[in-house]
């Protein structure tokens, strides 16, 4: 087939890519819906069923099959359009985008074409040092999913050397909506960033908005990266490529970045950037030429006769937008004010993906400032020891709550609420019960420090003699021979009361 | 004058993958044209107040319950398949995409 740009250039280093061209994206982010039916048929769609076991007629393009929309599906793109500040259509229309390709049972894809049920939208983008972006949305339209193909014979499961291929109907006929973006400029040096971010935002949202289980890994979100250079911002679009399937936060940066050093050597050696599609490779970051986009581009749309249009009701749009969670954004914002972090504190937390782990832990009757020390401290430094994600920990925010009112309440100390953690991390229980069935609680009985205080006193006459004589400063010696005794478990203050007191009685 | 030509057939019989002869291209140009034609007289009796439509029936927002219902048995689904395994359908290999 032809790869017109198959020849190797020279990769142009980023940075210097960058100073002396100006990058220009358009992103293109399906997300899968998370309804319990596909988008045309009242087949189940689940992960992980097996293969052609959630199929209909409709779902497989047999003959004389007719499609019903799922009017969940409706609600769920109306409100997808809404979070991301979109227009919702008055009316629309499906159409059948024709092409042929196995896993399309019907010979056409049913979508959206002129009529997009969401237009006009943009959504604010933050990037981890809380710069913010304006991505403009052009559109969000209703569509479905296709099949999986499985290649057999080729190296890994690869088309290229394949013998045949193997198709899975599950998929086919899943609700989709896809949002495309207007052309994202201004970015600069930061474009690869800002496409992360982007679609780490979107699908923040789509969870929220409980639309989707946006799962990256079981490719529920799937983004098509479109990028351009040009000399610089004044100058028209330049050609676009676009990288089909980037399927995690860190591809779709990495993507971006290899194209716009790929792009610069092609227009550095005086080369035209050929307008194609190409797939995106995990394994070193590189992207490689699929088809050219110009040869097969007729897709011959046409409104979709089998379907009538979707005319929302203005009571309907207005319903769904004032039921809307508060989105993700916005969250932030609040916690962040009624937290009183300040505001690298509040990134790392966003950052380190602890927003939802303090949020909890407050709620379990902790102050903010104890549950960020605990998530972004001790906890995050585990996290890091063992490689995990924080919410990956074998501890919720309620037993971190409750280890934290031991602590304010005087039932354990600091230094034994790192032992009662590694109690519950190991599996013992709850705090409560990891205190009680170690034996850590503090030694509050009165009698029993007196006993190890006086043994402390009768060991050390001559700090007795210095604080007699008015110098508290040897005390300490004391303190510390008695926190010995106890195995620290003793409340330091209280034991420094009592020490005083013996000496002066 | 003639509004589909030759060449437009033959583009569009590629695109949908049918084989036409010389022949019948030249055949379906003509027969294109003709349906073409008749369909362009409705323009004389559309008005500004006629809207365009891309369906006659006055109805919208037709929805289903989001709601399964039981799916095809598997052994349905592949009888009629050229060819199974593992459940699925088995293609030739696919071209030209990647």
């Amino acid at each position: 087939m032809t790869t017109t740009s198959a020849t190797p250039v020279a990769l142009v280093d980023y940075d210097d890519a960058v100073r002396r061209y100006d990058p220009v994206l358009g992103i293109e982010v399906h997300v899968e819906l998370g309804t319990r039916t596909k988008m045309f048929c009242s087949a189940e769609q689940s992960f992980g069923a097996d293969p052609n076991t959630q199929t209909t007629p409709v779902s497989l393009g047999l003959p004389g099959a007719l499609p019903v929309v799922n009017g969940t599906a409706v609600e769920y793109a109306i409100r997808i359009g809404l979070a991301l500040n979109c227009q919702i259509a008055e009316s629309c229309r499906f159409a059948r985008k024709n092409y042929f390709y196995p896993d399309v049972p019907k010979n056409f894809q049913t979508s959206q074409y002129d009529e997009p049920i969401a237009f006009d939208g943009w959504l604010d983008v933050e990037l981890e040092d809380g710069t913010v972006h304006r991505v403009e949305i052009e559109r969000a339209h209703m569509e479905e999913d296709a099949g999986k193909n499985t290649h057999v014979g080729g190296a890994a499961g690869r088309i290229h050397g394949a013998e045949y291929s193997l198709v899975d109907y599950n998929r086919a006929g899943v609700p989709l909506v896809e949002i495309v973006t207007r052309p994202i400029t201004g970015a600069g040096e930061r474009a690869p960033e800002v496409a992360r971010a982007y679609v780490q935002a979107l699908r923040d949202i789509f969870r929220v908005l409980d639309v989707s289980e946006a799962r990256m890994e079981r490719g529920n979100v799937r983004a098509d990266v479109n990028v351009s250079l040009r000399p610089t911002a004044d100058s028209p679009l330049g050609t676009r490529t676009e990288t089909k399937n980037v399927n995690s936060f860190r591809s779709v940066e990495r993507a971006v970045r290899y194209e716009i050093s790929r792009q610069a050597g092609l227009l550095d050696a005086g080369d035209t950037v050929v307008q194609e599609t190409r797939h995106f490779h995990e394994d070193d970051g590189s992207t490689s030429p699929g088809r050219v986009k110009s040869d097969a581009e007729d897709y011959r749309y046409f409104p979709e006769p089998d379907l009538v249009p979707v005319a929302p009701s203005r009571a309907w749009v207005e319903e769904i937008r004032a039921t809307l969670p508060e989105l993700p954004q916005a969250r932030r914002r609040r916690l962040h004010d009624e937290w009183g972090f300040a505001d690298a504190e509040m990134r790392d937390v966003v950052n380190a993906g602890a927003l939802d782990l303090i949020e909890a832990t407050i709620a379990a009757g902790a102050s903010p400032a104890a549950a960020r020390k605990w998530w972004m401290g001790e906890l995050a430094r585990r996290a890091k020891q063992s490689e995990v994600e924080l919410a990956a920990l074998a501890i919720t925010p309620a037993q971190i709550g409750e280890l934290q009112s031991l602590v304010d309440s005087g039932r354990i100390n600091d230094k034994i609420a790192r032992q009662v953690l590694d109690g519950v991390l190991a599996g013992e229980g709850d705090p409560e019960q990891v205190v009680v069935a170690r034996g850590l609680e503090v030694v509050s009985d009165d009698g029993a420090l007196l006993a190890a205080i006086d043994e402390a006193l009768a060991a050390q006459p001559d700090v007795v003699e210095k604080v007699r004589g008015g110098n508290q400063g040897p005390v300490g010696a004391i303190i510390g021979a008695v926190m010995k005794a106890t195995k620290g478990q003793a409340d330091a203050k209280r034991v420094r009361e009592l020490v005083l007191e013996r000496i002066a009685g | 004058m003639s509004t589909i030509s030759r060449d437009e057939v033959a583009r569009v019989a590629a695109l949908a993958r049918i084989d036409l002869s010389p022949e019948e291209v030249d055949r379906f140009a003509g027969e294109l044209d003709v349906i073409v034609e008749s369909i362009a007289r409705v323009r004389e009796v559309a008005t500004p107040d006629v809207p365009a439509t891309s369906h006659p029936l006055p109805m919208t927002n037709v929805f289903r319950e989001d709601v399964p219902t039981p799916a095809l048995p598997v052994a349905d689904v592949l009888a009629a398949a050229p060819d199974a395994e593992d459940g699925r359908f088995a293609v030739p290999q696919i071209l030209g995409e990647e």
